[in-house]
């Protein structure tokens, strides 16, 4: 279980720094350099960085409960991609940087090399908040050996994208990039790094959908229709009852993926599994829940004046990254049928 | 404002596990003994099964030992149900009173009756069935209209409850009866719970055979049943403030999520350890509903066991749980491996079985014990909507 004061004191600083123009002004470019600082202040972005290394030296469990309190106030701010960068640094011994940090590669199949001359090569899509970043944390190989390499961002060229949320998502070529430093991590793999990320992306959509569900039952309060408010009408209730089933069942499937990091790390089956039941659930709930509370706002969660649209492009850009439904789904399913049909129950009930 | 419902994180105690691993050599040993078996229908040997489940402890795990009981935690009774469950176990005959009948007794009856009758439950002798739905009163339980009209020493018992399952099997029905009109300020005012011994004279069962042709439900007519004063459970006419804990109990139980479980069983048996991508990816989906419905749902026998009453969980636990097992059927049809002329042993074998079984059972699964249209209205309310 995390820490209550640690979430306490990411709540207050999302709820003084994070409104809804600190997230339309990140969109159009302007970092929200006193919302970071306060988070950097506080200590959280290095949340799942050892004292040694300079960071606050919480608990996973910690780390993950922030990024549900990041998602729902729609942090426009690299937190999440921070605390991964910090872990994977930590990983090789590598002590974390000030300032924000994202990681690389992003995908499976990314292949960063670092040559015999010590000099990096490959390039990283879809890298969240890379132009925002000071340091990019990234999963090399020296020939076959996994490597974690610190790289200074400034340098590298960056070609900017945006996701569906609105926020970075980068393409980075780290040709002739030289390191600051580096150290082996062996074991260690871009679908090791895929599975932690996936982890975090669940807490962060668990987070959207509780935000997501409160701004849909206050709106059904407040609007009034056919004289009286829409709460009233039993087809918009059920709507919600519904909505709030899929958020429950989000952060009961997040929690799962968080305890067995928390308590297994990212290898073996227990971690493997946890992460994909809760990508795919929580993937699903993303766009089950934005749907409905779209449905309910009506054509005013259509504008870009209502604030709906920063939790839920947000939800749809988070069900996709680092493995969407269908991969993790038939990973699952592999590891199901691998084992056979009598094994599925006790598969499921595996750990307790 | 925060309209999240709290599912918090359980784990289980090490006894937890030890008694699973005990429940799963019991299970193993009765299929291998022939008392039933795990693709089969539901109701085989269940008398027999419900005195070895018994003798085993396993009935009534949470009561007080003074009456009975064992003084265990709803943290063990729900490994013990989820086992029996995913192993389709006959536990027919003293589901219900486990799970709903005893402790509505142990917290409303009379002293004498929770002396009497109590261990006649956990020694998996009696079978009981619940008296709610009449040919008027369906989902609106509180328009419940036969009636129990005072007499000496007792109340005359006239009119009908329908659609009760398993009546023809019970021992005893607890039936909610009316005993005075609704008042104008509360129109769930004037019904009692009574013990209702089904060999009294005056009672009818006709069974109503349902869609898969099974006898499951029934038609119970009451001409003049006399139903003694000691068998009155809690107060006369306020019944409604007592349903709604019992509701908390039958609503977020394993078995709200595992009744169509056999279907996935068996396709993943049939698909073989390589499946097709459209296979691993479907059996994929639906094991992380399955598990995290099992966390949700696990959780809410944790609040239960911390002496909340988490009503709107449960129901929460109930919508998801009972929409996901009746979907389920139909996505497993979609995934089966072709069948043809060339493939043997493909006619009418374990997977056709299960699939048909529960593709016929799966309308009902979000009608019986609150249908998902009230589910969602408690929903509602825990939301402040109503």
């Amino acid at each position: 279980m995390a820490d209550t004061i640690i979430v306490d004191t990411a709540t207050r600083i999302f709820q003084d720094l994070c409104d809804a123009a600190t997230i339309n002004g990140a969109e159009k470019g302007e970092w929200p350099q006193a919302l970071w600082d306060a988070l950097e202040e506080s200590g959280l972005p290095l949340a799942w960085v050892s004292d040694a290394l300079g960071g606050a030296g919480a608990d996973i469990a910690d780390g993950f409960a922030v990024l549900r309190v990041a998602g729902r106030f729609a942090a426009p701010v690299p937190i999440a991609e921070t605390l991964l960068a910090g872990w994977l640094l930590a990983q090789a011994g590598i002590a974390a940087p000030a300032g924000p940090m994202t990681i690389a590669p992003v995908h499976e199949d990314g292949d960063i090399r670092i040559g015999a001359d010590g000099r990096l090569s490959g390039r990283a899509r879809h890298v969240p908040f890379a132009r925002m970043a000071k340091h990019i944390a990234a999963l090399a190989r020296r020939g076959a050996d996994p490597v974690v390499a610190l790289v200074a961002a400034e340098g590298l060229v960056v070609k900017p994208g945006t996701g569906l949320s609105g926020e970075p998502r980068d393409e980075v070529s780290f040709d002739g990039a030289s390191a600051v430093q580096t150290a082996p991590a062996p074991g260690l793999s871009p679908a090791g790094l895929a599975l932690i990320a996936a982890a975090a992306r669940t807490q962060q959509i668990a987070g959207a959908l509780e935000r997501v569900l409160d701004q849909s039952v206050q709106f059904s309060l407040d609007r009034v229709q056919f004289g009286r408010p829409i709460a009233k009408f039993q087809a918009v209730q059920h709507n919600l009852a519904a909505l709030a089933g899929e958020v429950a069942a989000a952060g009961a499937a997040a929690d799962g993926a968080a305890e067995a990091i928390a308590a297994h790390g990212i290898a073996g089956d227990v971690a493997e599994s946890q992460v994909a039941i809760a990508k795919v659930r929580a993937g699903e709930a993303a766009g089950n829940g934005a749907a409905i509370a779209h449905q309910v706002h009506g054509a005013m969660g259509f504008t870009y004046e209502h604030s709906l649209h920063h939790s839920t492009r947000r939800l749809w850009e988070w069900r996709e990254e680092f493995g969407n439904e269908a991969l993790w789904a038939e990973r699952l399913g592999r590891m199901v049928a691998a084992r056979g049909a009598d094994e599925l129950w006790p598969f499921v009930t595996a750990g307790s | 404002m925060n309209n999240t419902f709290q599912f918090d994180p359980v784990e289980l105690p090490s006894e937890c596990k030890a008694l699973r691993q005990e429940v799963r050599a019991f299970l193993k040993q009765e299929i291998d003994a022939g008392t039933f078996s795990p693709g089969g229908g539901r109701n085989e040997n269940a008398r027999a099964f419900a005195r070895k489940v018994g003798a085993r402890g396993w009935i009534g795990m949470t009561w007080p030992k003074e009456y009975g009981g064992h003084g265990r935690s709803q943290l063990e009774r729900y490994v013990v149900t989820e086992e029996m469950l995913a192993h389709r176990a006959p536990t027919r005959h003293y589901s219900t009173a486990d799970r709903q009948s005893g402790p509505v007794i142990l917290r409303y009856g009379q002293e004498e009756v929770k002396k009497t009758i109590i261990p006649r439950i956990v020694s998996g002798e009696l079978c009981f069935c619940i008296g709610l739905s009449e040919p008027n009163s369906g989902s609106d339980v509180f328009a419940a209209s036969t009636r129990a009209t005072k007499t000496e020493g007792g109340w005359l018992v006239n009119g009908r409850k329908i659609w009760t399952s398993n009546a023809h099997n019970a021992d005893y029905m607890i039936g909610l009866l009316r005993t005075s009109p609704p008042t104008k300020e509360n129109r769930r005012h004037g019904l009692t719970q009574f013990l209702i011994d089904l060999k009294s004279p005056g009672i009818t069962i006709r069974p109503i055979i349902n869609l898969t042709g099974a006898h499951d439900f029934n038609e119970v007519v009451f001409d003049d049943v006399f139903v003694p004063d000691l068998h009155l459970i809690g107060e006369v006419d306020m019944a409604w403030k007592q349903a709604s804990a019992e509701l908390a109990y039958e609503r977020s139980g394993p078995d709200r999520w595992l009744e169509t479980f056999q279907s996935l069983v068996e396709l993943v048996r049939v698909a073989g350890p390589q499946p097709s991508e459209r296979q691993a990816e479907g059996i994929g989906r639906e094991v992380a509903h399955l598990a995290t419905l099992r966390r949700m749902s696990l959780s809410v026998a944790g609040m239960l066991q911390a002496g909340k009453t988490p009503a709107a969980e449960a129901a929460v636990v109930k919508d998801l749980g009972t929409n996901f097992e009746q979907a389920l059927p139909n996505k497993v049809r979609l995934m089966a491996p072709p069948v043809g002329d060339s493939i043997p042993d493909s006619n009418d074998d374990r997977f056709e079985q299960a699939l048909r079984y529960t593709t016929l059972i799966a309308p009902k699964l979000t009608i019986q014990g609150g249908t998902r249209e009230i589910l969602r209205g408690i929903i509602a309310r825990g939301l402040g909507l109503r």
